[in-house]
């Protein structure tokens, strides 16, 4: 059986790029799938310690994570489609009107 | 025993006569308004006397009569009631306060009918009388203190009374002030009486206070303190030295304010006080002394101020400065009724002389200097003859009621200090001399007024009735006392023995003082009376027979002169070691460095501290989401390494 540590060194290897493409990525619908790799590599960490543990509550908060990631991905891509409508751009740098 | 089971009418009454003139007066003519003063008064005084006829009717053991009405004040184990009380001492003060001030609200009803203050003046005495009845009638301290406070208050507003005139205001605000400082000094002497006895009743503390072992002279204990302290307010009330500044000055109020107010009650109040805790007193000997040596002082050094002196008011302003010090020496010797006695007598011949100089100076058309009077007696001669009763009485006139009461005063201080006494006796003559110099310059001598311009009158009846009434009681005030002179009793201090004799002293000196025909012969050619003559004799020879001398004599003894005529410099003094130096802290100090600096900056300091942090922290809100997600994640390294570093 594949030990517990690989799991979860495979899960932070997934969110450290998650984190490092959200960072450095500009183009909005990447940074948006850098969101959706963070959370499953969470999810991944859940499925790994309900195994280990041998309870269903990981596996529970799973199926949360996934609905309400289902449900971002949805209006998330919304609003993205809406940026790009208005202003031609899907540039981080360049959607900054919510300062000051 | 209807009036005296519902006392609070007395005092009362004036109070629903200044609300109903303060309140409803405003469109109301003169008469309507003097109407609802006067009959307030006028039935205060009826209830008074009635109260008296009926507590002559008690038996000993229920003097003094004492009527709670309703529980005032009740905290912890302090227990202050509304409650009234009813002795041979109030006697004597409620009828002296219900009757001079009834006799002067009818004169200011002729004095004030000019002026358009009329209605604020009547709601104003009014309310003196209240707060005056209500200091007289309380059953303990602390409602001794609000009539107190609020004499004090009516005093304030009605020397202020002229509020146009710069000087008037001054004189009010000094008025409160220097009172201010007298207050303090009573309200810690009642701090330290509630933390000795636990209680500010009359009926609680001076039985205790006489029980208590005397202070030995010499030494300063409790009792010693809380007398103390006590003077001071009466000190500040009264007018002696060093809080008398504000009396002189007060007589920029209306002339019947000076007569009710400044002359015949208010002021009299710290003797009151002084008597009333005699039992204190009486085992406070270090106390006893400063009472004596101040009162003393105060009767030499305001007379002879007095005698140089060319405002009628001012005059007597400083003889009652004077007179006040002899009643304070009384206390100070020990002999409380004959300062109780001397206070009645005083106030009728001294609200007399004010309000004889009052009509004086309503018939010269508002003069006031006596250079510019003379001659006045043909002019105005029930006025010259009732001034000149009062006069008699207050030089010691044998027979007249200042006669009987100063020679008891000075009796009781020659037997306590002989130096003492003859102080007494020297600022006897200086009265003597100042009072008759003030009838020669007013009433005699060459007319030194322009008669094209004044017309001279006789006041109305409604201010001369007053006059001829006070004037009567001003000859015969003093009778209850002359049977004493052939060996007889003295009614007055007969009277006021249940009250006054908690010590065994003054038993033992009234039965030691039955005078033998001898000593009647001394009383009637006693010191006083000889220095009463002198100074009649020296002002006549100097205002009638030679009348160039005074001028003569001012400018050889032009230093001397100077130095009385400026009032010994002490409004200099004050000013320059008091007032200056606080307004100088209060403006340098306390407003522009603790108000402006310490407070203000504070508060400043906070807004701008406020201000540029947050002009700082907005410039991280760029609208970046990488940076902002920087930070996050940031934040999350930073608390995940805390928690890992706190765990481990």
């Amino acid at each position: 059986m594949v030990p517990t540590s690989y799991f979860l060194v495979l899960s932070a290897v997934l969110f450290g790029l998650g984190v490092i493409a959200f960072i450095f990525k500009r183009n909005i619908l990447t940074v948006f799938m850098s969101i959706e790799l963070m959370l499953n590599a969470v999810n991944l960490t859940f499925v790994t310690f309900s195994r280990s543990l041998g309870q269903l509550q990981g596996q529970v908060f799973v199926l949360f994570v996934i609905v309400v990631a289902a449900a971002e991905a949805a209006v998330g891509l919304a609003i993205i489609i809406l940026i790009h409508r208005n202003r031609r751009t899907l540039d981080v740098e360049n959607v900054d009107s919510l300062k000051d | 025993m209807p009036i005296l089971t519902y006392l609070w009418i007395v005092p009362l009454l004036p109070l629903v006569g200044a609300a109903v003139n303060g309140i409803f007066g405003g469109r109301w003519p003169k008469n309507t308004i003097s109407a609802v003063a006067l009959s307030s008064t006028t039935l205060s005084f009826l209830a008074a006397l009635e109260a008296v006829r009926e507590f002559s009717g008690l038996s000993p053991e229920q003097i003094p009569w004492s009527k709670t009405y309703f529980p005032w004040i009740s905290a912890g184990g302090f227990q202050a009631n509304f409650a009234l009380q009813v002795d041979q001492l109030t006697v004597i003060m409620l009828l002296v306060v219900t009757g001079v001030g009834w006799l002067i609200h009818i004169y200011s009803t002729g004095y004030m009918h000019e002026d358009p203050g009329y209605r604020r003046f009547f709601a104003y005495l009014n309310l003196f009388m209240f707060f005056m009845l209500l200091l007289i009638l309380a059953d303990n301290y602390l409602l001794m203190f609000v009539g107190w406070e609020g004499v004090g208050l009516c005093s304030y507003l009605l020397v202020g009374f002229f509020f146009l005139k710069q000087s008037a205001t001054n004189a009010g605000n000094k008025a409160f002030w220097v009172n201010r400082v007298g207050d303090y000094g009573f309200l810690l002497g009642l701090f330290l009486m509630l933390r000795t006895f636990g209680s500010l009743d009359f009926s609680v503390v001076l039985p205790q206070a006489a029980k208590m072992s005397s202070d030995p002279a010499g030494h300063i204990g409790t009792l010693t303190a809380i007398a103390l302290l006590l003077f001071v307010g009466a000190a500040g009330k009264s007018a002696q030295l060093p809080l008398y500044v504000w009396l002189p000055d007060a007589m920029e109020g209306p002339t019947p304010v000076s007569a009710l107010i400044h002359a015949a009650t208010m002021v009299t109040a710290g003797v009151y006080m002084v008597a009333r805790s005699h039992a204190i007193f009486l085992n406070a000997p270090v106390a006893m002394q400063v009472v004596a040596v101040i009162g003393c002082i105060t009767a030499i050094f305001a007379a002879t101020i007095g005698l140089v002196q060319t405002d009628i008011k001012k005059v007597l302003a400083y003889s009652t400065v004077s007179q006040l010090g002899y009643m304070f020496l009384a206390c100070g010797v020990g002999a409380f009724g004959a300062g109780i006695f001397h206070l009645m007598t005083h106030a009728f011949f001294k609200g007399l002389l004010f309000l004889a100089a009052g009509s004086v100076i309503h018939a010269m058309g508002g003069e006031q200097d006596m250079r510019n009077m003379g001659g006045l007696r043909k002019k105005i001669p029930v006025t010259f003859w009732c001034m000149l009763m009062a006069t008699l009485a207050i030089a010691g006139a044998p027979g007249f009621s200042g006669f009987f009461s100063k020679d008891e005063i000075l009796d009781e201080a020659l037997r306590v200090s002989p130096i003492l006494g003859w102080i007494g006796a020297i600022a006897a003559g200086l009265t003597s001399f100042y009072m008759f110099r003030l009838i020669f310059l007013t009433f005699f001598g060459a007319e030194r007024y322009d008669e094209h311009h004044v017309h001279v009158h006789e006041s109305p009846k409604n201010m001369t009735v007053p006059l001829i009434v006070l004037a009567v009681l001003s000859v015969c005030g003093g009778w209850m006392a002359a049977p004493q002179l052939v060996g007889g009793v003295n009614h007055f201090q007969h009277f006021l023995a249940p009250v006054l004799a908690t010590g065994a002293e003054p038993a033992a000196a009234a039965a030691e003082n039955s005078p033998s025909a001898g000593e009647v012969l001394q009383a009637l050619f006693g010191a006083p009376v000889i220095a009463g003559l002198l100074g009649f004799f020296l002002a006549w020879w100097l205002y009638i027979k030679s009348p160039e001398a005074p001028k003569k004599l001012a400018a050889s003894l032009s230093a001397l002169y100077k130095l009385l005529y400026g009032k010994y410099f002490i409004d200099e003094l004050y000013l320059a070691v008091i007032v200056r130096p606080l307004v100088w802290i209060s403006n340098k100090v306390l407003w522009h460095a603790v108000d402006e600096g310490l407070i203000d900056g504070a508060v400043n300091g906070v807004a701008f501290v406020s201000r540029e942090t947050g002009d700082r922290v907005r410039r991280t809100s760029t609208g970046n989401i990488r940076s902002y997600a920087t930070w996050i994640i940031l934040g999350v390294l930073v608390f995940t390494s805390l928690l890992l570093w706190m765990v481990g």
